[in-house]
C-alpha cells in the first residue's frame, strides 16, 4: 500500500522540488553531503547499471566473443547492418510490440474498473485487494507454470471449459503461432494486473470525497460522476500507469521464454530473447549488444512519443 | 458511492501490520530460513548451499557432473550414477540434470568462463567440437586413458574418429545414437514384408523399397511411414535428409571450413527432397505430423514405418501390446550411412589437481563400464568391450541395428551447428515445409541460403 501513495504522488513532489531548486540553489556543503549520502547507491549504480551500459554501448561496435577475453576486431556498424538486415530480428520487434498492444490497454483499462468497483464497496475491500494483488507477488516462474497447465492441450483448465460451450478444443493455445502470444498476454494480464490496480485505488482514494458529494446534490448521475470527476482527476496516475506499463511490455521475457520459450518456430521470439540467443547461445557478445542498443533506441523513441501526445493533450486541455 | 472510511481502513491496515511486530515477524522469518541453512552446513545440501553462496569449493572428493537427460535416459543415467555413488561413497558425486539443447550449452559456456565449470559434463559429439574451438574444453591425454586402464582401441572406431579434433582427443564417447526405422509388426507381416524368423525383409533398394511402401499403404489404408515435421520439430527432417543425402556416394560437405562456407550438392539436395516429396503426394508419407502423432500412427497400425531416433524404443516398449521391431534405415543410394550422434564425456577446462583428474577419470571409467545399462535406452555402446559382449547381443531388439553404427555420419563441424543447433533448426524447418508440400525444393533451398548467410558472413566467434 505504502509504495502505491508514494509512486502515485511521485510526479506531484518532483514538480514540487523542481520550483524549489531553481529558486533557492543548494549550498555547497550542502551538495557535499548530499553527494555522500548517495555514494553507497551512486556506486552499485556505476557498477551494474551505466558501467555496463557503457560497456554494451562499446562492444556493439566490435566482434566480441563471449568465450574470449577483450573486445575482439572493430567490426564498425557491421553488427548493426546484420541486425537490421535479419527477419528474425524484426519479427522479434514487432512480436515484442505486439505483446505491449495486447497487453497495455487490458492493463490499464481493467486496472481502472477493478479498482473503482472495489473502491464503492463498502466491506470486504481488503478481499479484493488480497485477490487483485495476490498474482503479483508471485514470480514468473510460477505463473507461467500455472498457465501451462491451464492452456494444456485437451487436458487443461481452458480446453475444458471450451467443451462446457461446445467447442472442441484444438491443438492448444500455445501451440498455434495465431494464438501463442494471446496466451502469453492473458498470463501477464493475470499476473501483473495487481500493480496497476493498487495505483489507481491509491488515486481514488486521494480524490476528496466533497467533489463526489457536490456532484450528488448537483443531480450528477453515478456515471457522470466517474467521467467528469474520477477519471480527469487521476489523470496523472494514469500517465505514470501507462508509462511504467509500456516501459514493462516492452521488457517482456520471462514468460515467454518460460511458456513458449519463442515457439512455435520463432512465432512468440521477443527482442530479449533473441539478445540472448545472439550473445550466450551463439557466443557473439557483439553482435547481442548491437540488437540490445537497437531495442534501447526503439524503447526511448516510444517513450518520448507518448510524452510528446501526452503534452499536447495536456496543452489541449488548458 | 466510495465507502466514506477508506483512507482510515487503508491507514489501520499499515497501523496493523506495525502492532503485529513487523520486527518480530522478520526476526522470525529471518529465524526460520537462517537456521536450517546453518543446521545444514554439515550436511550434503548445506554445502552445497554454501558453495553456492560464498564460492567456497565442495570438498574435492565430492566430483560435480553435469548433464542433459531427461525421460528414460535420464533414469537409467541415475541408476549408472547410483552406481558409481554405491562404489566411492555416498557424497562422492553432485549430478545435476538441465534442460536439453542450446540452454544446456550456454550453461556450460558461462560456467567455464566463469571459471566455474563442473568436473565432468555431457556433451554431444558435435557440441564438443564448438566447445573445444572455444578453449572450453581440456584434451584428454592417452596417460590420462591408460591411468584408468583404457586405450583408443576400446572405442569404435566411428565417434573415436569423429571427436578426434586437431591431433587430440576433446571427448570420450558413451554411445553412438542413430537414426533408424521402427516398424510395427502386425502391418508388415500384412504386408508381407516379415521374413519366417521375424525379421523384416531387406529393403536396400529403392524400387523394392518404394514397392514396399506401396505395399503397407494397401494395409493400412493411408499413410505407409510417418517423419514427424511440424509442431516445432526440426530435428527429424535434418536427420532423415542427411541420412539420405550421405547415401550418395562421393557427396560433398553441407557445410565447409568450419561454417565459413555452404557447399551443399544442389543436384544431390534436389534428388533426395523430390523423391520425399513424390512418396508425399503418392499418400506414403505423412504431410504434416508432430512428434508424439507421428509415433502414435505406428503404434496404432494407422501406419507401419516410423523414421525417428533409437531413443524412442522407451516409449514404443511402454505401448501395451505393440509389437515392433528396429533396423537400420536402408539403403536406398549408393551406399548405407545413416545420421547420428554421440553422447560423450568432455572434462571443461578448469585448475584440478592430478588427483581430480584422476577422479574424473574414474567417473567416466564408471560410466563406461555400465554402458548395458544405458543401452537398455536404445544408444549403441561406443565402448567396445560392452558392443561386443554376449548380453548385449541378446539384447533384442537393439542388437537388431547395432551395425548403423558403423555407417555413422555426423553433422559437419561449424560453430553454429551440431545437434539441437541453430543449423539444424534453420535447415530442418525449410525441409519440414519441403515435405508439408508447402514449397519446392529449390525455394527451400533458396530460403536455407537466406537464412544461414548472416552465419556464414559472420567470423566464428569461437
Amino acid at each position: 500500500m505504502t509504495t502505491a501513495t508514494i509512486a502515485a504522488t511521485t510526479p506531484l513532489a518532483a514538480r514540487g522540488t523542481r520550483h524549489a531548486n531553481t529558486a533557492s540553489p543548494m549550498q555547497r556543503n550542502d551538495s557535499r553531503s548530499a553527494w555522500l549520502f548517495i555514494a553507497p547507491f551512486g556506486v552499485f549504480y556505476l557498477a551494474f547499471l551505466l558501467g555496463p551500459t557503457l560497456y554494451m554501448f562499446v562492444m556493439s561496435f566490435f566482434n566480441t566473443s563471449l568465450v574470449h577475453s577483450g573486445l575482439g576486431t572493430f567490426a564498425g556498424f557491421a553488427n548493426y547492418a546484420e541486425m537490421l538486415s535479419r527477419p528474425d530480428f524484426w519479427s522479434s520487434l514487432w512480436h515484442t510490440l505486439q505483446f505491449t498492444l495486447y497487453t497495455t490497454p487490458p492493463l490499464v483499462i481493467l486496472a481502472f474498473v477493478f479498482a473503482v468497483l472495489t473502491n464503492r464497496l463498502n466491506r470486504g475491500q481488503w478481499f479484493f485487494r488480497l485477490a487483485f494483488f495476490l498474482p503479483f507477488i508471485l514470480p514468473s516462474a510460477t505463473i507461467s507454470l500455472i498457465w501451462v497447465f491451464v492452456f494444456t492441450p485437451s487436458t487443461g483448465l481452458w480446453p475444458l471449459v471450451e467443451t462446457w460451450f461446445g467447442v472442441t478444443p484444438g491443438s492448444g493455445v500455445l501451440s498455434s503461432p495465431n494464438t501463442a502470444m494471446i496466451g502469453v498476454a492473458i498470463a501477464t494480464v493475470w499476473w501483473t494486473l495487481g500493480f496497476n490496480f493498487v495505483l489507481y485505488l491509491a488515486g481514488l482514494q486521494d480524490i476528496p470525497r466533497e467533489l463526489y458529494e457536490a456532484a450528488a446534490v448537483d443531480g450528477a448521475s453515478t456515471w457522470a460522476q466517474i467521467r467528469y470527476i474520477t477519471i480527469p482527476m487521476l489523470g496523472r496516475t494514469t500517465t505514470l500507469v501507462v508509462l511504467l506499463q509500456i516501459i514493462a511490455s516492452l521488457k517482456i521475457f520471462d514468460q515467454v521464454y518460460l511458456m513458449t520459450s519463442g515457439g512455435p518456430g520463432i512465432s512468440t521470439q521477443v527482442s530479449l530473447q533473441l539478445i540472448t540467443n545472439t550473445a550466450f547461445t551463439d557466443n557473439r557478445l557483439g553482435a547481442g549488444s548491437a540488437a540490445s542498443v537497437l531495442l534501447f533506441i526503439v524503447i526511448i523513441v516510444i517513450a518520448v512519443i507518448r510524452q510528446l501526445v501526452d503534452r499536447s493533450a495536456a496543452r489541449k486541455e488548458a | 458511492m466510495a465507502a466514506p472510511h477508506d483512507k482510515e481502513v487503508v491507514n489501520e491496515m499499515a497501523m496493523s501490520n506495525g502492532t503485529l511486530s513487523r520486527r518480530g515477524f522478520l526476526a522470525a522469518g529471518l529465524g526460520a530460513v537462517t537456521l536450517p541453512l546453518l543446521a545444514g552446513c554439515s550436511s550434503d545440501l548445506g554445502r552445497t548451499v554454501a558453495s553456492g553462496l560464498f564460492g567456497t569449493r565442495l570438498p574435492s572428493e565430492t566430483l560435480v557432473f553435469w548433464n542433459l537427460f531427461g525421460g528414460g535416459d535420464g533414469t537409467r543415467m541415475q541408476a549408472m550414477e547410483a552406481g558409481y555413488r554405491k562404489r566411492y561413497g555416498a557424497d562422492s558425486l553432485q549430478a545435476t540434470t538441465f534442460a536439453w539443447g542450446n540452454p544446456y550449452y550456454t550453461k556450460v559456456t558461462l560456467a567455464t568462463v566463469g571459471n566455474k565449470p563442473p568436473d565432468v559434463a555431457v556433451s554431444h559429439l558435435t557440441r564438443a567440437k564448438p566447445l573445444w574451438n572455444g578453449d572450453l574444453l581440456e584434451p584428454i591425454t592417452d596417460a590420462d586413458l591408460a591411468s584408468v586402464g583404457l586405450k583408443p582401441s576400446d572405442f569404435a572406431k566411428r565417434p573415436w574418429d569423429a571427436q578426434r579434433t586437431d591431433g587430440h582427443t576433446i571427448a570420450i564417447p558413451l554411445d553412438t545414437h542413430p537414426i533408424v526405422m521402427f516398424f510395427n509388426r502386425d502391418v508388415c507381416q500384412k504386408a508381407g514384408l516379415l521374413e519366417a524368423d521375424g525379421a523384416l525383409t531387406a529393403l536396400d533398394d529403392m524400387d523394392r523399397f518404394e514397392s514396399a511402401l506401396e505395399a503397407i499403404s494397401k494395409v493400412t489404408g493411408g499413410v505407409a511411414m510417418t517423419i514427424p515435421n511440424v509442431g516445432g520439430e526440426t530435428a527429424t527432417e535434418w536427420r532423415v535428409f542427411w541420412t539420405f543425402y550421405n547415401q550418395h556416394k562421393g557427396v560433398s560437405p553441407f557445410l565447409s571450413d568450419n561454417g565459413a562456407r555452404l557447399t551443399v550438392d544442389e543436384d544431390v539436395f534436389g534428388d533426395v527432397n523430390d523423391r520425399l516429396q513424390s512418396w508425399v503426394k503418392k499418400g506414403w508419407v505423412n504431410k504434416g505430423l508432430d512428434y508424439a502423432t507421428a509415433e502414435s500412427y505406428m503404434f496404432t497400425g494407422k501406419a507401419g514405418l516410423y523414421l525417428e531416433g533409437e531413443w524412442e524404443i522407451t516409449t514404443a516398449q511402454s505401448v501395451k501390446g505393440l509389437k515392433f521391431g528396429m533396423v537400420p534405415i536402408p539403403t536406398l543410394y549408393d551406399q548405407p550411412a545413416t545420421q547420428a550422434d554421440s553422447h560423450t564425456f568432455v572434462l571443461p577446462r578448469k585448475d584440478r589437481t592430478p588427483e581430480e583428474r584422476h577422479q574424473a577419470m574414474l567417473f567416466i571409467r564408471s560410466m563406461l563400464d555400465q554402458s548395458l545399462t544405458w543401452a537398455k535406452g536404445g544408444h549403441i555402446p561406443a565402448f567396445r568391450r560392452a558392443a561386443d559382449s554376449a548380453a548385449y547381443k541378446a539384447l533384442s531388439p537393439q542388437s537388431a541395428y547395432a551395425s548403423a553404427a558403423e555407417h555413422a555420419v555426423y553433422d559437419d563441424p561449424a560453430w553454429y551447428g551440431g545437434s539441437g543447433s541453430t543449423f539444424e533448426g534453420i535447415v530442418g524447418a525449410q525441409l519440414g515445409l519441403v515435405q508439408q508440400l508447402a514449397i519446392s525444393p529449390k525455394d527451400a533451398l533458396q530460403a536455407i541460403k537466406d537464412q544461414l548467410s548472416v552465419y556464414l558472413n559472420t567470423p566464428s566467434p569461437l
